[in-house]
């Protein structure tokens, strides 16, 4: 039986192994590329993805672990009104400078002002602290995060 | 200069499909140059920013003007595009005057388009410029378009908005029909050297349908899908039996950077010179000695690049800084001539400085030579990126100064360290292939050349050696200590991140032995307006700071790039706490980087450097042991994250009668030293070597 997942509303069936972690199997099987690969690690929070609204990390887990859960990618942020109004603000604030930590970042902002509307400073790093940016677009990004809260 | 070896309109300004297209050879790596010079074609021809694109740099196309590095991608590229859009807009006039009638003073330009106001005759930028002659000089005398404020249009940041939608091309996401992906088995070390390969049966099942590639040391796996490759490799480098060749030397690395190991050079208003080095001051009055530990780039995405060799042509895409010296060094590597080689710019992560994306074009060169017609796409692992990159060169700076009624009458600064320039250039000795890591594994091994000192002004080593202060005597002293244990070359300011991390403590130290203000204390040495404006400015914003809490500490800092290039006045907040945690929590940054072009991007490039640097200074350093590098990942090589950036306020003096100087790089010596300065006033502790944890500020505090 092929592993079915549900990315961005469509569902796609995979012929990958079913323990490819899964932005193998997003970036090079279904070529959706805007999650990035930093470290395979859990570490650096580039390969991060919703998974029914939570933010996960997809460069560890296998897919099959995803099977029946609801996954957003950067490229599925945009489908909601909040995730257009968070990509909004990080181009407001030139949120990025090289933008490979990007994706993960609005996907992370995007899972936070789900569940906390208006989130205090420490809410906003504990949330983003996973997630590295090496080029220190931080203050841009905090910036946009609480503009993407006020609007 | 880049105009002299690209005289022609044509070299820097074309059009395609109704668009004006701007080349450059320049590379964007986050230091937002493409924006830049899509505002200044924007600025001297009018034409909307969403009708100007940037040409992919392409040795085969693009002017070559070498490295992307030091900070002066606008000062040559972004001088050049100027005059050549200005030359363009006089030439487009007189076409528009002998095609439709009047004087050149007649006709306006506004919105891409020449029109004669009153009338009807207009014409479009765009559709006149295939008819300026190919063969067309650029005037260098050529006036600029001024025009009221506000009218200008500023255009958005180049790729941001596919960037938020997950749609920028990274050299990691490029695809090609057939295209084998691919990762290579580096030695657990530098001096390491591959014996032989054993795998067990049940190995030899994972890595079966694979293509491994073989020569000498270098070793590498291609397959078709990525994740199956990903575990073959490291199968493949379980089952790699290396030869340690002696291991990684562990001695302190601090206590190898003095005078008996050096190639020792005195420096003479920024330059080096091939002479006697004079005695050191004679029982100065204050004497300290600060130090770096080697750091790495640590780019957010390990090194990738993807080739191929038809027979007749390699074509390799890659983000290295250098195309044309790493085009160079290739071909020299693989005994073809420079033209069968084209390697075009595609972005990869931010970069700053020389990080493994040359190494990784060669591999990948290598690779598809071994696999003919095939696109190879090859990834390092975060691992690989980690211990094979080459390193920033720990460092030493010793500083003396005599003093005469508590002014400095003499000032020393001697500063050692292992090479900052060790790219893949051209050069006696193989130098551009011997650079590439490959070369030293493949059987035909070409080993490292020892690094030449260089001479230049305000470079490697002695970058900011040489103090912007107006002291009395001065002894400056370049020390090149070759023969560490790591391979070391350009990152991020080079030496002046450790120069000016010392010379801006030993003043605050000075300066607070007598009690004296920092600034008031640094200005008492400058003359230059610009140097005081940027101090004055810094004071203002200083005094409107809130009071800091018990806890709490304050530091400032000052230089000048290269002595000439961006001012920086940097203030910086902390809070303590007992468990000698440093929280950054306020950084006032004053900057005068002479005619702003792109103010946004000029902000940006200070908050990154001061950011990357806040990380040096409290985070990083690379550790080893005789079996290779523990600096393996996120985990054992920690960086700033999120919990720790300050509110960052930025004031920029615009000069619009100057030329613009880049800024990526003035940020981070000040920024280093105002940490450290603050570090002091809240804790007493003075942190003379990088990085300032809470453990090194217990154990200092326990040693002092
Ligand atoms: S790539 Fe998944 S956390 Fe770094
Ligand atoms: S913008 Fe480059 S890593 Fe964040």
């Amino acid at each position: 039986m092929t592993l079915k997942l549900h990315i961005n509303g469509k569902t796609y069936g995979v012929s990958s192994d079913p323990g490819t972690p899964l932005i193998y199997v997003l970036r090079d099987e279904l070529k959706l590329k805007g999650s990035k690969l930093g470290c395979g690690l859990e570490q650096c929070g580039a390969c991060a993805v919703l998974v029914d609204g939570k933010v996960e990390m997809s460069c560890v887990t296998a897919a099959q672990a995803f099977a029946g859960r609801e996954i957003t990618t950067i490229e599925g942020i945009g489908n909601s009104a909040l995730g257009r109004r968070v990509q909004a603000a990080f181009v407001e604030f030139s949120a990025a400078q090289c933008g490979y930590c990007t994706a993960g970042l609005i996907v992370a902002t995007t899972a936070l002002l789900h569940r906390d509307a208006a989130p205090d400073r420490a809410a906003v790093t504990t949330a983003l602290s996973p997630h590295l940016c090496r080029c220190g677009s931080h203050p841009r990004v905090l910036k946009a995060v609480d503009q993407a809260a006020r609007s | 200069m880049s105009i002299d070896a690209y005289p022609l309109i044509a070299d820097w300004i074309t059009t395609r499909d109704g668009r004006l297209l701007v080349h450059t050879g320049k590379v964007d790596i986050g230091q937002r140059i493409s924006t830049a010079l899509t505002e200044i074609a924007h600025e001297e021809l009018t034409i909307p920013p969403d009708q100007i694109d940037i040409a992919p740099v392409r040795t085969s196309r693009a002017p070559d003007e070498g490295m992307t590095s030091g900070s002066n991608s606008i000062e040559q590229s972004g001088h050049a595009v100027r005059c050549a859009a200005a030359t363009l807009r006089a030439r487009l006039i007189a076409l528009a005057v002998s095609r439709l009638g009047g004087a050149p003073k007649d006709w306006r330009i506004s919105g891409g388009v020449l029109r004669v106001p009153g009338s009807n005759r207009q014409i479009s930028v765009l559709n006149l410029i295939d008819e300026v002659p190919a063969d067309t000089e650029i005037d260098r005398h050529a006036p600029f378009l001024t025009r009221p404020p506000g009218t200008v249009a500023k255009p958005a940041m180049r790729g941001l908005s596919e960037m938020v939608l997950g749609r920028f091309t990274f050299v990691h996401d490029l695809e090609a029909p057939g295209m084998l992906h691919a990762r290579t088995i580096h030695p657990p070390h530098a001096r390491a050297r591959l014996d032989r390969i054993e795998l067990k049966t049940t190995d030899r099942s994972r890595v079966e349908g694979l293509h491994i590639i073989r020569d000498g040391s270098f070793l590498a796996i291609a397959g078709s899908q990525e994740w199956p490759l990903v575990q073959a490799s490291v199968q493949l480098a379980k089952a790699c039996c290396w030869d340690p060749g002696g291991g990684v030397p562990e001695t302190d690395v601090f206590t190898q950077l003095v005078t008996a190991n050096a190639s020792r050079f005195p420096v003479i208003d920024g330059v080096p010179q091939n002479s006697g080095v004079p005695d050191a001051l004679p029982k100065p009055d204050m004497h300290a000695r600060y130090e770096r530990p080697y750091q790495m780039h640590g780019a957010l995405a390990p090194s990738a690049a993807m080739a191929h060799w038809d027979g007749e042509t390699l074509k390799i895409h890659c983000h290295s800084q250098g195309i044309y010296p790493l085009r160079t060094s290739i071909a020299d590597s693989l005994g073809l001539r420079h033209g069968q080689v084209d390697i075009t710019h595609v972005p990869g992560s931010g970069c700053y400085g020389h990080n493994g994306a040359d190494d990784a074009a060669f591999e990948a060169a290598l690779i598809s030579i071994a696999l003919p017609d095939t696109p190879i796409l090859l990834k390092w692992s975060r691992e690989d990126e980690h211990s094979n990159a080459p390193y920033a060169p720990a460092m030493v700076i010793d500083l003396a100064a005599k003093l005469a009624d508590g002014k400095i009458a003499a000032f020393s600064a001697e500063a050692y360290s292992d090479t900052h320039g060790a790219r893949p250039r051209p050069g006696p000795n193989r130098a551009g292939p011997a650079r590439l890591l490959a070369n030293r594994l493949r059987a035909d091994a070409i080993g490292p050349v020892p690094p030449q000192p260089n001479m230049g002004r305000h470079t490697g080593i002695h970058r900011n050696l040489d103090p912007i202060y107006a002291f009395p005597k001065k002894r400056l002293v370049k020390n090149l200590v070759t023969g560490g244990p790591h391979r070391t070359s350009a990152m991020r300011c080079l030496g002046a991140a450790a120069n000016i991390f010392a010379l801006e403590s030993f003043l605050d130290e000075l300066a607070r032995g007598q009690g004296a203000d920092p600034i008031a204390f640094r200005k008492a040495y400058l003359t230059d307006p610009r140097d005081r404006a940027v101090l004055d400015e810094l004071q203002r914003k200083t005094m409107l700071l809130p009071d800091l809490p018990e806890t709490g500490g304050r530091g400032i800092a000052y230089a000048q790039y290269k002595n000439q290039m961006t001012r920086v006045g940097i203030c910086v907040d902390i809070d303590t706490d007992d468990r000698a945690n440093i929280y950054l929590t306020r950084a006032n940054i004053v900057a005068d980087a002479g005619r702003v072009i792109d103010t946004e991007g000029l902000s940006a490039q200070l908050e990154g450097g001061f950011i990357q640097a806040a990380s040096w200074a409290l985070y990083e350093a690379v550790t080893w042991d005789r079996d290779g590098i523990l600096s393996r990942d996120w985990d054992s090589y920690p960086v700033i994250r999120f919990g720790n950036i300050p509110t960052i306020d930025v004031t920029i003096l615009n000069r619009p009668e100057d030329k613009s100087v880049g800024a990526g790089e003035a940020s981070p010596g000040p920024a280093i030293a105002a940490i450290a300065n603050a570090v002091f006033d809240a804790t007493g502790i003075r942190m003379r070597r990088m990085p300032f944890t809470p453990d090194a500020i217990m154990q200092k505090a326990f040693a002092d």
